[in-house]
This record gives structure tokens, C-alpha cells and sequence, in this order.
């Protein structure tokens, strides 16, 4: 009998695995089981590792020393280079390149302290994208209703994670891409502050605005996860000389001593209810009373709007001369225009970025932590195209974003903690100052702690 | 017969010099997109910032 540890949480894993009642090998066999019952709804995954997931469980079991993920199983959105395969970024273009020679160096460290990589996983087509919905490969479904979107672009980390397919996942957000699919999918995701984390060895989107982070059903699980991926990396030059500053040994103070407001303005008046009720909750838990306003936040939204379609127009240039046709047309349509913007206006952008910068560290002086809603609204329905956004009608794909896109436009590190509404659960940001990452996992191990944010368990 | 609406005229121009293919069925989801860019960088562009402000990318030799 093997007990299903598809609802465990990675801590919890590990733990059974130290302590000998239950190896490594048994976790990952019975992951591969869950992964072939359920992901038939949930097409989270577009690739599966089996043979070096079972070698190197083997190699778990084997060893003296376990480290602090031992036998925990996870998966990398398909933008990660995993040995043997080739990186595809929700593409079909990139499913021609020839197999990754090395692994990401974030699967690497997971795997150094012992967990284990058993595959790959959906999302949005270059990770342009806010729905999770993919033209080649289908759309990764919502763990809570299968006929909503699980959010994009990480959309297969957000319905493996909140599916119990996997307790921990890797993705990537440039505008929200973590934030976004943990909201919709009702899970803890961490997106570190930019430069904390090494993007080397991964397909990139938007260089000034690219970041990896991990996505868990609990904080404690974030924080083991995001402790074993920090240090320098000379691969990737944006990757900071910083040494590591481990979350996990504070995060029992909880909120204790910390300064907390919620942002108004900009951040209600795009919000439907359920987004409004998300932060009061949290706020009553946390009893904040303090609102602030980031200043010209929706001029912050639109630099990044500017910065992410003509970097990624760059980026994908060439492909767009010699493969349009294979492109996701909603994304080759948005990579043209981008490329037809005038670059005076790239350089206004990247010039208001420092002064909002500025602005935003002066307002972390008089708090510790700044709390948002993470998404607008709750699940939309697949191939839903547009929604009602403070009375007027917009496309979902690119508005799914507003509140997640002007904070990581100056690399702020964000918890996103869900809130288990009824019928779906909706994300709030805990939002906290550069590199302070352990206090916005502090927040919100005390919203777990009180039960103001959790993760479901399904029934799947 | 040349088009006379100045943005699409853009369009057909800048596709031309970036070598990037213009299926007429692409247009008017471009022009869309581009016109939302647009309407975002101007946002952006008419807050007034010194001369001498640095772009938030440094450069270090």
C-alpha cells in the first residue's frame, strides 16, 4: 500500500522520506500514477521524465545525507531547459531546436537538495500571455473548474500545483505569468525580486523584465524552495552578487512588528468584487487599517505594456520574418505591432521606470509590506475574450495583468496568497521592498497560519 | 489602389522595412495591438522627466 502523498505538501514529503517511512522511489511512483489519472483533464504537463526521475529517486534512497526536499517531486513550465529535451516556450517553432545539453541551473539546485524533477509543463506560447489557453498544445485547465482558465503564462505550474499533480513547480513572470495562475488556480506562488534568481539556461521573453520563481500549496514550501535556488550565477548577468539570504528561519514571527498597508486607488477601481472582498479579508486578518496609493501606477502598467512588446518584438524578430504562420496569431499579432512602436517611446519607458522606482522605495520607507489584489477577477471560462473592466469592455489576455504588471515593472519581490472564496479562490499580492522577499512570506505564512489564505485540496 | 489611412499606410511601410511578412488578414489585429501600444506609450511619453534622467538600465564596463 502506498499512501498518496498527492495532497502532501513538499516539507511534508521530505520529512517521510528522511525519517524512512516512505522512500523516495515510492513518492515518485505514485506521482507518476496521479500525473497519468488526472493530467487527462488538466494537460498540465507537455512532457514527462520518467527515466531520470526514477534514477535519481533511486539515488535519493541511496544516499546518507538527505537534503531539505528529499523525494519531493516538482516540474519546470516548458521555458526551462531540461536535459534532453528541447525548450520548446509553448511554441511550435522551438520544438525543432536540438535537445537542452544541460538542465536550468534552478532545477539543478532543487535537485541538489533533493528533490526530483519528473517533467515539463504547459503554458502560454512565449509566455506572452495571461490565460494559460495554448494553440498547439491546448490549455491547461483550472484545477477548481475545468472549464476555466488556470491563467497564464505558468498556466500548466498553476494547475499541476492546485490539481495535486505536483506540491511544488517552477514558472516564470515578466508581468504577472507566476501571480496571475496562482490567483486563478488558488495556490502560493513567490515571483523574487528581479535579479535574485538565475534566468540562465531559459527561454527568455522580456530581459528587462524576466524573473523565475517557485509555486507551492503552502509558504513553508515556497521558502524551502526559493532558499535552495538562491546565489550568484555568472551565467546570467542580471542574477545578483548577493549571497543568499535564506526566508525560512523567520518565517514563524509571522507579521509581528511589521508595518502593512493596502493599495487604493488604481487598484480598486479596476477590481471586481471578488477581488475587493479578497484584500478586505486579508486586511481584516492582518487588521490593517492604512491605505496608500502607488503614484501614477497606470502610467507604470503602460511603460511595462511598451517595454514587454517591444522587447519581445526583438526577441522574436527573425522568427517573425521566417515563421509567421506557425505562431500563435494572438501572439504574432501583438510581436509585429511591437516591433512597429517607435523606440523613442521604449526610452521614455525605461526613463519613467527609474522615477517610479524611486517613488516606490520612498514609499517602502514608511512600510513594510504593501498589499493588491493579484488579478482583477476570479477564474474567466476558456476562450472567454473579453471581460467588463471598470465599465468598459476589454480583451482578457493582456488585461489579466493590471495589478501584477506595475509591480514587477521595478522587480519588487510578491507573494501571491490565495484566498479561498466560494465558488473560486482569487490571489491577493503581498508586495514587500527589494530583496525582502522573507517578509512577504512572512505575511503570508500568518494568513495561512489563521486561515485567511489556503490552498484547497480537490476533488479530482 | 494605395491605402489613405495614415496608420495603416505606417503599417504597410514599417512591415516593409522591418522584412516582416503583411498578410492582409493580419491587419487589422496589428493595427489594433498598435494602436493600443500607441495610446500606452503616449501615456508613458507625457509624463515630464529631466533631461538628464537615467534609464532605469545601467551599463557597467
Amino acid at each position: 500500500m502506498t499512501t498518496d502523498h498527492s495532497w502532501s505538501t513538499a516539507s511534508a514529503i521530505a520529512d517521510a522520506v528522511r525519517s524512512g517511512e516512505t522512500t523516495a522511489t515510492a513518492v515518485v511512483e505514485r506521482c507518476f500514477s496521479v500525473i497519468a489519472a488526472r493530467d487527462k483533464k488538466l494537460n498540465a504537463f507537455t512532457d514527462i521524465t520518467r527515466d531520470r526521475a526514477l534514477a535519481r529517486a533511486k539515488a535519493v534512497d541511496a544516499a546518507k545525507e538527505k537534503g531539505p526536499l528529499a523525494g519531493v517531486p516538482f516540474a519546470v513550465k516548458n521555458l526551462f531547459d531540461v536535459k534532453g529535451l528541447p525548450t520548446r516556450a509553448g511554441s511550435k517553432i522551438n520544438r525543432e531546436l536540438p535537445p537542452s545539453q544541460h538542465d536550468q541551473p534552478l532545477i539543478e539546485r532543487l535537485e541538489a537538495a533533493g528533490a526530483i524533477l519528473v517533467g515539463a509543463l504547459n503554458m502560454g506560447e512565449y509566455a506572452y500571455d495571461f490565460t494559460g489557453e495554448n494553440i498547439h498544445d491546448g490549455p491547461s485547465r483550472n484545477p477548481h473548474d475545468l472549464s476555466r482558465m488556470s491563467g497564464g503564462s505558468s498556466g500548466g505550474s498553476g494547475s499541476a500545483v492546485g490539481g495535486g499533480l505536483v506540491p511544488l513547480a517552477l514558472g516564470s513572470d515578466t508581468n504577472g505569468s507566476i501571480r496571475v495562475p496562482s490567483s486563478l488556480c488558488g495556490i502560493f506562488g513567490l515571483k523574487p525580486t528581479y535579479g535574485r534568481l538565475s534566468r540562465a539556461r531559459s527561454f527568455p521573453f522580456v530581459a528587462s523584465l524576466d524573473h523565475l520563481g517557485p509555486f507551492a500549496r503552502s509558504v513553508r514550501d515556497l521558502a524551502i524552495a526559493f532558499d535552495a535556488m538562491q546565489g550568484p550565477d555568472p551565467e546570467d548577468p542580471v542574477c545578483t552578487d548577493r549571497a543568499p539570504e535564506p526566508a525560512l528561519p523567520a518565517l514563524s514571527r509571522g507579521a509581528e512588528g511589521l508595518r502593512i498597508a493596502v493599495a487604493g486607488g488604481y487598484f480598486r477601481k479596476g477590481a471586481f468584487p471578488e477581488a475587493i472582498e479578497a484584500v478586505a479579508r486579508v486586511a481584516k486578518a492582518l487588521s490593517v487599517k492604512q491605505e496608500i496609493e502607488l503614484p501614477e501606477v497606470h502610467r507604470a502598467r503602460a511603460a511595462a505594456y511598451v517595454i514587454t512588446a517591444t522587447e519581445g518584438a526583438a526577441l522574436h524578430l527573425d522568427r517573425l520574418r521566417k515563421r509567421a504562420g506557425d505562431f500563435d496569431p494572438a501572439v504574432r499579432d501583438r510581436l509585429i505591432a511591437g516591433a512597429m512602436l517607435p523606440s523613442v517611446f521604449v526610452n521614455k519607458a525605461q526613463k519613467f521606470r527609474r522615477w517610479y522606482r524611486e517613488q516606490v522605495l520612498e514609499l517602502f520607507r514608511t512600510v513594510d509590506v504593501i498589499i493588491a489584489p493579484a488579478t482583477p477577477c476570479t477564474a474567466p471560462s476558456l476562450g472567454q475574450q473579453t471581460f467588463m473592466l471598470d465599465g468598459v469592455e476589454l480583451p482578457v489576455r493582456p488585461n489579466l495583468g493590471i495589478f501584477t504588471q506595475p509591480i514587477s515593472f521595478v522587480g519588487l519581490p510578491v507573494v501571491a496568497a490565495p484566498v479561498p472564496l466560494k465558488p473560486l479562490p482569487i490571489g491577493v499580492q503581498i508586495i514587500a521592498a527589494p530583496w525582502r522577499e522573507d517578509l512577504a512570506l512572512r505575511v503570508a505564512a500568518q494568513l495561512e497560519k489563521d486561515g485567511a489564505a489556503a490552498a484547497a485540496r480537490l476533488a479530482l | 489602389m494605395p491605402s489613405s489611412d495614415p496608420t495603416d499606410d505606417f503599417i504597410e511601410a514599417a512591415a516593409q522595412a522591418l522584412g516582416v511578412p503583411l498578410d492582409p488578414a493580419w491587419k487589422p489585429a496589428i493595427r489594433g495591438n498598435l494602436e493600443v501600444t500607441l495610446k500606452l506609450a503616449r501615456l508613458v511619453e507625457e509624463f515630464p522627466l529631466p533631461d538628464d534622467f537615467e534609464p532605469a538600465p545601467v551599463y557597467k564596463a
